[in-house]
């Protein structure tokens, strides 16, 4: 595992004219995703596929393309798979909407808890106070 | 009773959605290009070198079948190619992927050539244009040259008889 680990990202050094350039560069391929290796960013992937994204990113970027131009030509070839930040659309409601979900029911949850431990102790009526005087007349 | 059924009841609901999360397969992305038309290409056929466009893929419907000769896990699906092909079940057009000439005609000779045609495409440009990432790939085009079918990784006999096979049939049928 060492040796892919070493040879990752810095494999080939990609030349920027600028370095507001080869930032834009280095927080997208933060958040795109690599196909191959599914858990890793095409910054941290040393597949062969994300050395060919990063260096279409570092093309892309350099022919003027903007930030969203180069996100939109991989998820139109990949799919919003490739992103890490998924758009919102009827497909990937369940996924934005479950920690607000979340969220609510715990609120719920706590509140319920709350108002349960909260009641006050039960008032005794004319009975029940006859036979408390009286417990405490013996006990005294 | 009422008491503890709510947190059963969400427990039961957790565990159910992790099982169903657990029969996914996380490699099964699904394609944005499924009902697009195949990417324009112009490219050349491996074996002569003579243009080949996407308008090949007008008239009938075909496979088209991601592969190259360093694709160790082509080599699992290839028999079967070879076999349809030679069943004359399906007409498959090959997308030597990221290959060398002598590399992909060697081993076309060595396992057998289920192709029609092969796209050779060195590059990979049509590969990134059809968002390949897991070779072998395996696309079904109708007759006009839209995608209806993508299978990531290699075909296998059931996929290929259950999902392939009745989707082509039934894109013969179509008008």
């Amino acid at each position: 595992m060492l040796v892919p680990l070493a040879v990752g990202a810095a494999d080939i050094p990609l030349a920027f004219e600028s370095e507001a350039l080869e930032r834009r560069y280095e927080v997208l391929i933060e958040e795109l995703r690599c196909l191959v290796c599914q858990n890793q960013s095409l910054a941290d992937s040393s597949a062969d596929l994300a050395q060919d994204m990063r260096e279409l990113v570092h093309r892309m970027l350099v022919e003027g393309r903007s930030d969203d131009e180069v996100r939109q030509f991989l998820v139109d070839r990949y799919g919003d798979f490739v992103l890490y930040d998924p758009p919102l659309k009827v497909s990937t409601i369940a996924l934005w909407s479950a920690p607000a979900i979340m969220l609510l029911l715990a609120i719920l949850v706590v509140a319920r808890v709350a108002r349960s431990s909260n009641k006050r102790p039960p008032t005794l009526n004319d009975e029940e106070q006859r036979i408390l005087a009286r417990l405490r007349a013996e006990r005294d | 009773m009422v008491r503890f059924a709510l947190p059963i009841i969400g427990f039961i609901l957790v565990v159910a959605l992790l099982a169903v999360g657990l029969t996914k397969d996380p490699r099964h992305v699904p394609s944005p290009l499924i009902g697009k038309a195949l990417p324009l290409f112009e490219l050349t056929q491996l074996r002569d070198r003579t243009t080949i466009t996407a308008a090949h893929f007008e008239g009938r419907p075909r496979l088209l079948n991601v592969w190259a000769s360093w694709c160790v896990a082509c080599r699992t699906e290839h028999p079967l190619l070879v076999n349809a092909a030679q069943q004359k079940q399906v007409e498959i057009v090959g997308l030597n992927y990221k290959d060398n000439e002598t590399n992909a005609k060697a081993w076309l000779a060595k396992h057998g050539d289920p192709y029609a045609t092969s796209i050779f495409d060195p590059d990979g440009t049509l590969g990134l244009d059809l968002g390949v990432y897991g070779v072998p790939e395996t696309f079904v085009v109708d007759a006009h040259g839209i995608i209806r079918y993508k299978h990531i990784g290699p075909l296998s006999a059931d996929t290929l008889k259950a999902e392939v096979l009745p989707l082509l049939a039934s894109l013969r049928a179509e008008p």
